[in-house]
């Protein structure tokens, strides 16, 4: 199991010079460097999503404006409109997936095999109720307020479009995301980290962690701003 | 320093495997799957190059050929683009350059994840069958030119708005997949698994060059993927990101509010680092040409590395120089014209350097070396009008026409496929044991070279009369000297036999392979670790040894005092004494 050394600051001139030696630039497993360069290039794709959402947001007119996310996404309540309260739990739902996440791999460093598992599994279900929140999110959405990916009765068009090809491809990886974490818990109960290291649980939170981010931007940018 | 990181000693890949379908089919070699990307891209380049022939058959003799209506015409200019750019150069180099070069010149003994490596292909022959599958649906395939602007991409009266824009799409998506499996083998690998003394600065040339492209494809491909997807969204659940409120034969289109200058800053943000993607990876190999075959080290190595990075840099913030007609904010084209001259420093650096390299180098005539002589100085033809096309007000005139056709086909096409050319006549004895015939290599350099001028040096002159590019027929347009007519005869006539002159390399090829000169494992004397294997390399590409050491960079040629004329990278340092030990 990889723990990594502790560091101290180093020079840039250092820094250069360890990147650059024989073997390896990175002192990791290739798959952790595989999976970091693969977020980079991820994030490059949804950072080229929210910025094509902020320019249509941008080009809305004011006769065909852009709606108030707050208004759009408020639930009823006890006879009060609550704004993003559906969302709100959504969110505390993902970043609390994050946190077991993190006692995953905190037990895979220990070489806890079943505890491992157990939040692996606490995990994917957390993902699972995100994935259903946002499909209750849709269908309210598509049934109670009309609303389809190339018009809505809100005002401009482009924002049910961003909407759906923003929570879409989020929820795509999430639920990606899910069978992943799925697939990672078998073969932890399966003994196959046993053989060897317990880094794949780590990878696979690399990515859970990243899409848990993502998610936070989206929310920010498409729910909160 | 002791660290209990894996090295390449870790490298556990799989038996060799026995049967034919998982040695020659579902390879995870990456030398197999290096052949497979060649000859699907060579394929498929063959296509491409059939479809420029349409093109030059309907500008050279209109009307003449029955076949070649306006329909088809449109189809021919945006396949033979968008195979030309992105199913032959990208797939050719990093696919196939990148993954037969970058282990074998590394000393590791696969790529990183070899089953991801053989998804890559996979995915790629998957998008190529989509492509060539759109020419065959009803309406055929799209014709909207290959930058696939949107709103005419998408709407009815465009050839090919049916299925085969669609189509397109889909096969856009599965190339970038592809793409990203192969890049993150291809960056992993550069990164973890170099030999013993592989430092950053002792690799070839080739694979800086192969390493920072991936990097810019895996950085720029996302935009191309998010353009593509909300592209097919606008095309087939009729959303409006791109299309504005439009009338069409006099209705008004259920659309609104979207910005077609969007999509056009997404593509160009792809589109842009594809050029670099395409001529680094050439930049590299010539490099090696260059130096193997004038027995001369490369000059000023820090200095290529430097201009790689710097120019894989840039070329992610000068992309709206495609669109200084566009009607975005012209203060945008005075920032982007700035940084696109910048370009032409670090450029201009590598050119010097080759030149430098071979200045009193013992130059060898071979034809890789012609080959890499013929992109130094078809590289230089084309930057230099790159540097005129860079400045706002010589562009306006000069946008739209066959002047920035000549321009993009010398500098990013004829340069690209001659790298590859010399590439292929270099390492094809590394890959089979057999060398190609020496005298057919020539007469195919001869006719591509000089039909690369009698081509495209009349078309600078005919874009500069302002004829525009893309169009059918050029009649009733008073302006066209008669003079252009002439020209556009006799390109298209060298076109046909330059195409025909290929033939002489495919012939070549397929002949070299069965019955080409037999030769050692290192013919051309060359100093880099692919050479110092067994020809052609086995599985594993260094049999039981662990892969070698390497002591030294990768072009120590003519050292003073020394017997031979290269010093194989393997061999240890004088002075390093007692030093590792190994080989």
């Amino acid at each position: 199991m990889e723990r990594q050394p502790k560091r101290t600051l180093k020079s840039p001139s250092q820094l250069v010079s360890d990147w650059a030696s024989d073997l390896s630039a990175f002192k990791v497993v290739w798959g952790k460097a595989m999976m970091w360069i693969f977020l980079l290039s991820d994030t490059f794709i949804f950072g080229s999503f929210i910025a094509s959402y902020a320019s249509a947001r941008l080009a809305a007119s004011a006769t065909n404006s852009w709606p108030d996310p707050a208004k759009v996404f408020a639930l009823e309540l006890g006879g009060r409109e609550v704004p993003l309260l559906l969302i709100a739990i959504m969110t505390v739902v993902l970043i609390s997936s994050s946190g077991t996440m993190a006692i995953g791999v905190y037990h895979a460093y220990g070489r806890n095999k079943r505890m491992t598992a157990l939040f692996l599994v606490i995990t994917a279900l957390l993902g699972l109720t995100f994935v259903s929140m946002q499909a209750f999110e849709w269908t309210h959405l598509i049934r109670d307020l009309g609303f389809r990916p190339w018009t809505n009765p809100m005002g401009a068009p482009q924002f049910g479009s961003s909407f759906f090809m923003l929570t879409g491809f989020h929820g795509l990886h999430v639920t990606i995301g899910v069978i992943y974490l799925t697939v990672v818990a078998v073969r932890v109960l399966k003994g196959v980290y046993d053989r060897g290291s317990y880094v794949g649980v780590e990878i696979c939170g690399l990515y859970w962690h990243f899409v848990d981010l993502v998610w936070v931007f989206i929310f920010a940018f498409f729910y909160l701003f | 320093m002791a660290h209990s990181h894996p090295g390449y000693h870790d490298h556990h890949i799989g038996p060799e495997p026995q049967s034919w379908w998982t040695k020659y089919v579902f390879s995870q070699d990456h030398k197999v799957i290096a052949f497979q990307y060649v000859l699907t891209a060579l394929f498929v380049g063959a296509v491409g190059m059939g479809l420029s022939w349409l093109m030059r058959l309907q500008l050279g003799f209109p009307g003449k050929v029955e076949l070649i209506n306006p329909t088809v015409y449109y189809q021919a200019v945006t396949q033979h683009g968008m195979i030309m750019v992105i199913y032959l150069l990208t797939a050719l180099l990093l696919g196939g350059f990148g993954n037969f070069l970058v282990p074998l010149m590394l000393g590791a003994r696969d790529m990183a994840f070899p089953f991801v490596n053989m998804l890559s292909f996979w995915a790629y022959f998957l998008s190529v069958v989509v492509l060539l599958a759109s020419f065959f649906v009803p309406g055929g395939a799209t014709g909207a030119g290959w930058t696939l602007y949107p709103p005419q991409s998408i709407l009815k009266g465009t050839p090919g708005s049916d299925w085969g824009i669609i189509l397109m799409l889909v096969s856009l998506l599965l190339f970038i997949v592809a793409a990203t499996m192969g890049g993150l083998n291809y960056v992993t690998t550069v990164l973890q698994l170099r030999t013993k003394g592989m430092t950053l600065m002792r690799m070839p040339l080739a694979v800086w060059g192969i390493f920072v492209a991936t990097v810019l494809a895996l950085l720029a491909f996302p935009a191309l993927f998010v353009g593509g997807v909300m592209l097919l969204l606008d095309r087939t659940v009729g959303s409006s990101f791109f299309l504005p409120a439009i009338v069409q034969f006099g209705q008004q289109l259920p659309r609104e509010g979207g910005s077609p200058l969007l999509f056009q800053h997404l593509f160009w943000y792809f589109g842009h680092p594809e050029v670099y993607i395409v001529i680094l990876p050439a930049m590299g190999i010539v490099s090696e040409l260059i130096a193997v075959h004038s027995r001369k080290p490369i000059f000023g190595y820090p200095m290529m590395v430097l201009s790689i990075v710097v120019i894989g840099a840039l070329s992610f913030i000068v992309w709206a120089h495609h669109m200084y007609t566009s009607g975005m904010n012209p203060y945008f084209g005075f920032l982007f014209a700035v940084t696109t001259l910048i370009v032409a420093i670090p450029s201009a650096v590598k050119v010097y350097n080759w030149v430098l390299t071979l200045w009193r180098g013992n130059i060898h005539l071979t034809t890789p070396m012609l080959f890499a002589i013929a992109f130094l100085n078809t590289f230089l033809i084309g930057g230099l009008t790159g540097l005129l096309l860079g400045n706002v007000i010589i562009d306006f005139p000069l946008q739209d026409t066959y002047f920035v056709v000549a321009h993009f086909h010398m500098v990013m096409g004829v340069a690209a496929i001659v790298a590859i050319f010399g590439g292929i006549y270099h390492w094809f004895p590394k890959a089979t044991g057999r060398m190609m015939n020496e005298t057919l290599g020539k007469v195919h350099f001869w006719i591509t070279f000089v039909g690369t001028y009698a081509m495209f040096l009349p078309m600078h002159h005919i874009g500069l009369t302002g004829v525009p590019r893309r169009y059918f027929g050029f009649e009733n347009l008073q302006f066209i000297p008669e003079s252009v007519r002439d020209l556009n005869v006799f390109i298209t006539v060298v076109a046909l036999i330059v195409g025909a002159g290929q033939l002489v390399f495919a012939y070549n090829l397929v002949h070299s392979i069965f019955w080409g000169k037999k030769v050692g494992d290192n013919p051309w004397r060359a100093a880099t670790l692919e050479w110092q294997t067994p020809t052609p390399p086995p599985h594993g590409n260094w049999g039981d040894q662990p892969p070698p050491p390497v002591y030294r960079w990768a072009y120590d040629y003519s050292v003073p005092g020394e017997k031979e004329d290269f010093i194989p990278q393997t061999r240890p340092q004088v002075t390093a004494g007692a030093g590792g030990g190994g080989e």
